[in-house]
């Protein structure tokens, strides 16, 4: 039987409430660059961004679920997929491509040529060590963990380092089984 | 049109940015935390006044930049204008918004305006704890509204109103 969850996210950008991108970039970056100032280690910079997208992947993933009409993927291939297809282009208006699986098929590689995240930005040198981005990779490991995935995301490539392109490593640390913790006669 | 995302990412980003400031970084100082909110709206209505007004001639008063902040400026910001704009031509204008669309989303009290909160941190009880939450919302475009009219040469206090829900009156003092 052919799957009914569907094959890109076009439809579903369509159809949500949307916002002039600009001002989520510029919002964003003017955060980013107060954190820098307040925090002042890049470290916890880095830190906060991932936690503050694991709290909008947790929320996230409700809408998702709500709006995207995707059924229970069969395994963490289909998962993968309906990420890069549906997941990025619901909310970001953008698709990522899925590469480099290992032979357990546990991790794979999310490579993204374009990331609203990022217009106009530019690091300076002091910033060497910090994942601009890492509000994304909050939001997947949130999200994920919300149907019982545990994963650990980080960043392998990223241009705004002098990469070719973004590229997030996911990995698969353990499926949570679902507990209801009702009963079922209530 | 240009590029778009999901309501939910910058929902999400403010959300969590207002949080991370209240609760974690200055959670014993809201004052500092809501000054720091204000500063990063300021830096974002800097910069998107600059992309918006860039091809047009500079504006002759204050009257007609505040006009720009209403309809140009608001719609591409909120895809609606705001809906009364009231002045007493000394240096005060009122800038009403019927349904501001970044508290639709937010649980409210409002028996407390942004001002007042700010300052009146004595009793806490659930109810003015609410409504520091929601004025911490407020800081953010507060700041974008000042950022603006600084860039274009107007250096202002801006404070909000939300004693008329879901209505929210931003207050703009151009200083002398």
């Amino acid at each position: 039987m052919a799957p009914l969850a569907p094959k890109t996210g076009d439809a579903v950008f369509a159809s949500v409430d949307r916002v002039n991108a600009e001002l989520f970039t510029l919002t964003y970056g003017a955060m980013v660059r107060q954190l820098l100032t307040d925090l002042e280690e890049v470290d916890e910079v880095n830190k906060q961004l991932d936690q503050m997208g694991y709290n909008i992947g947790v929320r996230l993933i409700d809408e998702f679920l709500a709006k995207s009409n995707v059924s229970r993927c069969v395994d963490f291939k289909e998962t993968a997929d309906v990420i890069a297809k549906v997941g990025f282009k619901m909310f970001l208006g953008i698709t990522a491509s899925v590469t480099s699986w290992d032979a357990e098929g546990t991790s794979f590689s999310l490579v993204l040529e374009d990331n609203p995240l990022v217009d106009f930005v530019e690091l300076p040198d002091t910033c060497q060590g910090l994942h601009y981005c890492n509000i994304l990779s909050g939001v997947l490991r949130g999200a994920l963990e919300m149907v019982s995935m545990k994963t650990e995301v980080t960043w392998v490539r990223d241009m705004l380092h002098g990469d070719d392109a973004y590229e997030l490593r996911v990995k698969l640390l353990k499926q949570v089984p679902e507990e209801y913790p009702y009963k079922d006669d209530e | 049109m240009g590029r778009e995302v999901a309501e939910s990412c910058i929902d999400g980003v403010i959300i969590e940015m207002v949080s991370a400031y209240c609760k974690r970084f200055y959670a014993t100082k809201p004052e500092l935390a809501a000054r720091r909110i204000e500063a990063i709206g300021y830096q974002v209505g800097h910069q998107l006044i600059e992309r918006y007004t860039v091809e047009r001639p500079r504006f002759s008063d204050h009257l007609e930049a505040i006009k720009f902040i209403c309809k140009d400026f608001w719609s591409e910001l909120f895809k609606k204008q705001i809906d009364n704009l009231k002045t007493n031509h000394r240096g005060t204008f009122v800038l009403q918004d019927n349904r501001f669309r970044w508290l639709t989303r937010v649980s409210i009290d409002p028996s407390l305006d942004i001002s007042e909160a700010s300052q009146d941190s004595s009793a806490v009880t659930p109810e003015n704890k609410a409504a520091e939450a929601t004025s911490m919302h407020l800081y953010f475009p507060c700041g974008i509204i000042r950022g603006a009219l600084s860039n274009l040469g107007i250096p202002c206090a801006v404070s909000a109103d939300i004693s008329n829900l879901p209505a929210c009156s931003f207050v703009v003092r151009v200083k002398a």
